[in-house]
């Protein structure tokens, strides 16, 4: 346990040098802004000290004030006060700068990774991880940085505070020695006591959470049950449980709180205490005892800014934890040099001996897949769930690549092509359709140069053309972040224009129009085979309508093809897949 | 009758807090000796200062040089003082964090419970992740704000309150030297307090954008990658985390501003304390320690504005949170239970099989909105099975929520064996008339557990054998742990076929008289589907059925089916009598035929 902790703090400290070298100007800014404040505060301290002694004192005594001893005294109040506010101000806006440039350059560099990374890799993550790892884990490695030039300013601070006293007083100087040590200590043993207290008060969030989650999703079950009662008290027993975890908590901030106040304080009063002997012996003036005394109260905060930085140094370290895997993640997809064949058309689709799958997994997703797609044709691909279609479909466009075996476009590996030379081919419309937030055409043309004439007949064969006219602002309509404004069958039609527009070679469609009317589906599939240039359709399919429409059928079990052939001659010979089919087509209608 | 809850987003901050107060008796009960607490605790912040006054006066500018004797004696004293309002203060934090866990914790399972009371949560199913946050993390902000600027604030009003007053007892012309320093940063402070909201509001957009552009690289992954749009999206991103940093940096300038106009004013504060302070003690009103003392007093004003600067945005938010939880909670119950509301008139259903009927029903989702069911008037008798056929949006699933008082009908009335719904008491109610909903939601439990809920007390083997009866044993033995088997979050180590199974079996153990079934639209696999099949006639055998038939199929094989069309039944009759009758049924029918035929669809 102790290994532990000194693990932790030498973890935390070359975390903290992390933070620093990379944003060296800013800590440096921050830090002088910091010293600033802290020299300042130790001086108004001894003005304060130099006022009493010799302004305030002999005025009284004399009852004779001076104006120009006055005077000076407010000079030199404001003045200290001055350059003290100035140092606040630069310490809060140059730290707040350093961290926030740390959160800015650091989501830059784990969003850059998700763009670079190929897709294989984001299978392997759950979306929700990934969302926080650009989000709250980069804001919680680098949380500790507000206070980080203020904490670094307080050693400064203090070192300063403990020589001047060693001058001034060697026995006042005993009592600080004794007092500011002590507030670490405490601030140390509060961050150690509270940790698995906070942890545990998260944990239980955490699970009150889940639960309210599980009981309103449950809703209908839970009412036409009539089981409101009981799940009520199984909410409020956990709730029970996180607020006396949270009054655990609180209890151990009940006591540190006073207690940081009292340390300063009595060591105040000791230095009084301790000072009127000092006096009367004549080691020290009265000034000089009031100035110390007024330092140790203006001592107290900046050495919890320790206690700050120290106490959020395991978040910090979880946090950039979590980061760190992604920054070093490698796995770019490699591009060959070679051009597309220049053909116009559909284009020419083969695979030979394709074998794929998920790292990990026991059985592979797809194994000894051999098949050509003539140019210009449509291919269905059918099978029942897991079977790979959709990997198949994704293999097609080269959003990943086959562990063996070849993808050949017009008779070149996808692998030999060019970088977004793919893309220049090939369409892809995945299965759930993803719109970005942006206008229905920036949706369209994806910042391609596309007219309007050609966004509009795209727009027709996906049979969009009509709801995007009733839209209020048409074309220039936003869709909100994921197209939320739009229905799902509304969404699926966009995703399509926004393949065709690009009047690919190749369209490619993963189970892309399961929210369109089938009637509507139909029209779509026969627009683009009447195209003037029809291109290559692959298309995983579920409907028996949309299957009929396919010059041939792929049947994929297992992983394997286990049949071709028209949709006639599979449902004769193939026995699953005339029960798949039918299953399917049983659902349909009444809905 | 709406589905919402109502809102009061412009309320006003005391108005909020009056609300919650009158909803939060717990917290009533300990404010008080919190308050007489908080205010002792504040006075060890003076003892500094007083100490200092004495100890300058009359330690050291005594007759006869220092006097050790006397500033032992102040200094023991002040200890003491000290000492008592730590305690006085933890005694403070401590019952603070009780009472206001113990409220927020009564709040948090109050707004739990009457959630499950309100139809927003099943008629608008994308509004419960908002309904979520309402016991969950709303919850949680008030409380930490009520723990640290809470507690902060409190302590600073003390502080203020103690300060001022041992001012006004060593000087009053001093005092009100400060209070003229400081009172217009009083009035300031609620300038920049705006201003500081403002600066966060925007942050908190600002973040938005930055997460919806980050899913957009992780959702949109396939789409980016397939469509070579990588740097459109880099760039996208990198305008947002821009305007998001910019921002904070924004909002930081407006804290660092309001944090230090304190100092400033205490600077100010300061020197002029030095002048008049001096030319009041020439003067002979004044001593020289009172002085002194005067500058470790000011000190306690600059505290509370800066805590200010850092609480004031937290209390916007906590505030904000605060009203959408008593938003929920006043939110009326559109269906209540007669039980509830007057245990004497309320009903209970007879043991027979249930008739069902339907008065010149009309129903309206809102106010002024074209009706869902319009003046439906009918009659099931007891033990018949019927199907419900129509279009998405024809008023189905209407039906089924009216007929299990999910909803009460706009107009007219419905009625199972004679009495009238609203009259019969819920828990009645539910344990006669059960309803399988479309999507058989499970626990993360085990099978065995899932199906008790359908009636609690059941052993595993009572559950095993009601398995057995449905025919599904086999089933239940390919399982790895019979049916103590963990069915996963939201039952997904199941297939969907397989969670209707498990739906179906909570269905039956719960053994109603009345079974609205509303079927599963999603396909399964063919041996999952005859399984259910069969399960299903065993589960209806004997009750009375209503099934929102979603397959042709499931027509074909019940007693009678009503088709319903914008609203209306437009036809009624057995399968066999509605083929062929020229009419809505007969046109669905044959659309299917065509289509499980593998013809294309003609085009529309």
């Amino acid at each position: 346990m102790p290994r532990r902790r000194d693990a932790v703090v030498r973890r935390g400290m070359r975390h903290i040098g992390r933070a620093i070298a990379e944003q060296p100007g800013m800590f440096t800014w921050a830090f002088a802004a910091s010293v600033l404040y802290g020299g300042m505060t130790v001086a108004s301290a001894y003005v304060i000290g130099a006022v009493t002694d010799r302004v305030v004192l002999p005025a009284f005594a004399t009852g004779e004030p001076s104006a120009a001893g006055l005077a000076l005294a407010v000079a030199a109040v404001l003045g200290v006060a001055l350059l003290r506010i100035l140092g606040i101000l630069g310490r809060r806006l140059f730290a707040g700068i350093m961290g926030y440039r740390l959160q800015a350059d650091y989501r830059r560099r784990v969003t850059g990774q998700y763009l670079r990374l190929p897709l294989s890799w984001h299978q392997r993550h759950p979306t929700g991880q990934l969302l926080s790892n650009a989000n709250s884990d980069v804001e919680a490695a680098w949380f500790f940085v507000a206070p980080l030039p203020f904490a670094c300013g307080a050693v400064v601070m203090i070192g300063i505070t403990v020589a001047v006293l060693v001058v001034t007083d060697p026995w006042l100087a005993l009592i600080g020695l004794v007092v500011f040590p002590l507030v670490f200590a405490v601030n140390a043993v509060y961050s150690q006591v509270m940790a698995p207290r906070m942890q545990r008060a998260q944990q239980l969030r955490a699970e009150v959470s889940e639960i309210a989650h599980e009981s309103f999703d449950a809703a209908l079950v839970v009412k036409t049950l009539g089981r409101e009662d009981v799940e009520g008290r199984r909410f409020t027993a956990r709730a029970e449980e996180l607020r006396d975890a949270l009054v655990a908590v609180g209890r151990v901030r009940g006591l540190f709180d006073p207690l940081m106040e009292a340390l300063p304080t009595l060591g105040t009063l000791a230095v009084l205490l301790v000072g009127v002997g000092r006096v009367a012996d004549g080691a020290t003036g009265p000034g000089e005892l009031v100035s110390i005394a007024y330092l140790f109260t203006l001592l107290a905060l900046p050495i919890r800014a320790i206690g700050w930085v120290l106490a959020d140094l395991p978040r910090a370290l979880a946090g950039f934890d979590r980061v760190t895997p992604v920054l070093d993640a490698t796995g770019e997809t490699p591009h060959g040099s070679t051009a597309a064949a220049g053909r116009t058309g559909g284009a020419e689709l083969a695979l030979r001996g394709v074998e794929y799958g998920f790292d990990g997994a026991a059985r592979p997703t797809l194994s000894g897949v051999t098949f050509d797609v003539a140019a210009g044709s449509t291919v269905a691909v059918v099978g029942p769930t897991g079977s790979g279609k959709s990997t198949l479909a994704g293999l097609l466009v080269r959003l990943v690549d086959p562990r063996s075996g070849q993808v050949l476009l017009d008779e070149v590996d996808l692998r030999a092509l060019r970088e977004g030379e793919v893309s220049t081919q090939a369409a892809f419309v995945p299965q759930g359709t993803f719109l970005f937030d942006d206008t229905v055409r920036g949706n369209v043309t994806l910042g391609e140069e596309y007219s309007d004439e050609e966004v509009e007949a795209a727009l027709r064969v996906a049979a969009a053309d009509e709801f995007v006219r009733r839209l209020p602002e048409g074309l220039d309509t936003r869709v909100g972040e994921r197209g939320a404004t739009l229905s799902g069958g509304q969404r699926q039609r966009l995703a399509l224009a926004r393949a065709v527009v690009r009047r690919p070679r190749l369209l490619v469609l993963d189970d892309a129009t399961s929210a369109v009317d089938p009637a509507v589906e139909a029209r779509i599939l026969d627009a683009l085979r009447d195209a003037e240039r029809p291109s290559t359709v692959v298309v995983v399919a579920y409907r028996q309508a949309t299957i009929a429409l396919a010059d041939e059928v792929v049947w994929l079990e297992g992983g394997r093809v286990l049949a071709r052939g028209s949709h006639e001659q599979l449902l004769a010979e193939v026995p699953g897949y005339a029960a798949l089919v039918r299953a399917y087509a049983q659902t349909e209608v009444a809905a | 009758m709406t589905a919402t809850v109502a809102e009061h987003r412009s309320e006003g901050a005391l108005a909020t807090l009056r609300r919650g107060l009158r909803l939060m008796p717990e917290f009533r009960r300990g404010l008080p000796l919190t308050f007489a607490l908080a205010l002792l605790a504040t006075a060890g912040r003076v003892v500094v200062p007083v100490a200092v006054q004495q100890v300058v006066d009359r330690g050291l500018s005594g007759p006869g040089g220092p006097d050790g004797d006397l500033v032992r004696d102040v200094v023991v004293v002040c200890a003491v003082v000290v000492v008592l309002t730590a305690g006085a203060v933890y005694a403070m934090n401590v019952r603070l964090f009780r009472t206001t866990e113990t409220a927020l914790a009564g709040l948090r399972s109050r707004a739990f419970r009457h959630v499950h009371d309100l139809s927003v949560l099943h008629q608008q199913g994308q509004r419960r992740g908002s309904l979520v946050s309402r016991v969950t993390s709303d919850v949680d902000q008030l409380s930490t704000f009520m723990q640290w600027g809470g507690v902060l604030g409190v302590v600073s009003i003390g502080q203020l309150l103690v300060a001022t007053v041992v001012m006004a007892f060593y000087s009053w012309q001093l005092t009100l030297l400060v209070l003229v320093c400081f009172v217009p940063l009083g009035v300031a402070i609620r300038f920049l307090a705006r201003r500081l909201a403002a600066a966060y509001g925007l942050v908190r957009e600002r973040v938005g954008d930055v997460l919806a552009a980050v899913s957009e690289t992780v959702v949109g992954a396939p789409t980016v990658r397939a469509y070579g749009i990588r740097e459109r999206t880099a760039a996208r991103l990198d305008r947002a985390i821009g305007r998001h940093y910019r921002a904070q940096v924004r909002a930081q300038k407006v804290t660092a501003a309001v944090f230090v106009s304190g100092e400033v004013v205490a600077a100010l504060a300061n020197a002029a304390i030095i002048v008049v302070g001096v030319l009041l003690g020439v003067g002979g009103d004044l001593t020289a320690g009172t002085l002194v003392a005067f500058f470790f007093l000011v000190t306690l004003f600059v505290a509370p504005v800066q805590m200010a600067s850092e609480v004031l945005n937290e209390a916007q938010n906590a505030l904000a949170g605060f009203r959408r939880v008593l938003d929920v909670l006043q939110t009326e119950p559109d269906v209540r239970d007669p039980a509830a509301a007057d245990p004497a008139t309320a009903r209970e259903l007879p043991h027979t099989p249930l008739g069902v009927r339907f008065e010149h029903v009309t129903f309206r989702y809102a106010p002024g909105a074209p009706p869902a069911l319009q003046d439906v008037d009918l009659e099931i008798a007891p033990r018949r099975r019927v199907a419900i056929v129509g279009e998405t949006g024809s008023g189905k699933t209407t039906f089924a929520k009216l007929v299990t008082r999910l909803m009460d009908p706009t107009e007219g009335r419905v009625l199972l064996a004679g009495i009238p719904l609203e009259q019969v008491a819920f828990a009645s109610l539910r344990q006669r008339v059960v309803m399988v909903p479309q999507d058989g939601f499970l626990f993360d439990a085990t099978v065995a557990d899932n199906v008790r809920y359908g009636r609690p007390g059941l052993t595993d083997a009572d559950v095993h054998a009601a398995f057995e009866e449905l025919g599904l044993g086999d089933w239940v033995a390919g399982l790895a742990g019979g049916v103590t088997t963990p069915v996963g979050q939201r039952g997904e180590s199941l297939s969907a076929g397989e969670r209707q199974l498990v739906a179906v079996a909570r269905a039956y153990v719960a053994d109603p008289d009345l079974l609205v079934l509303d079927e599963a639209t999603s396909a399964v696999d063919p041996a999952t589907e005859r399984r259910l099949t069969h399960a299903l006639d065993r589960l209806t055998d004997g009750r009375t059925t209503l099934t929102i038939a979603h397959r042709l199929s499931t027509a074909e094989r019940a007693d009678e089916v009503l088709v319903v069309d914008a609203g209306r039944v437009v036809q009624r009759g057995s399968h066999a009598e509605l083929v062929d009758a020229d009419g809505p049924y007969a046109r669905l029918h044959a659309s299917w035929r065509r289509s499980s035929a593998g013809e294309p669809q003609p085009t529309a």
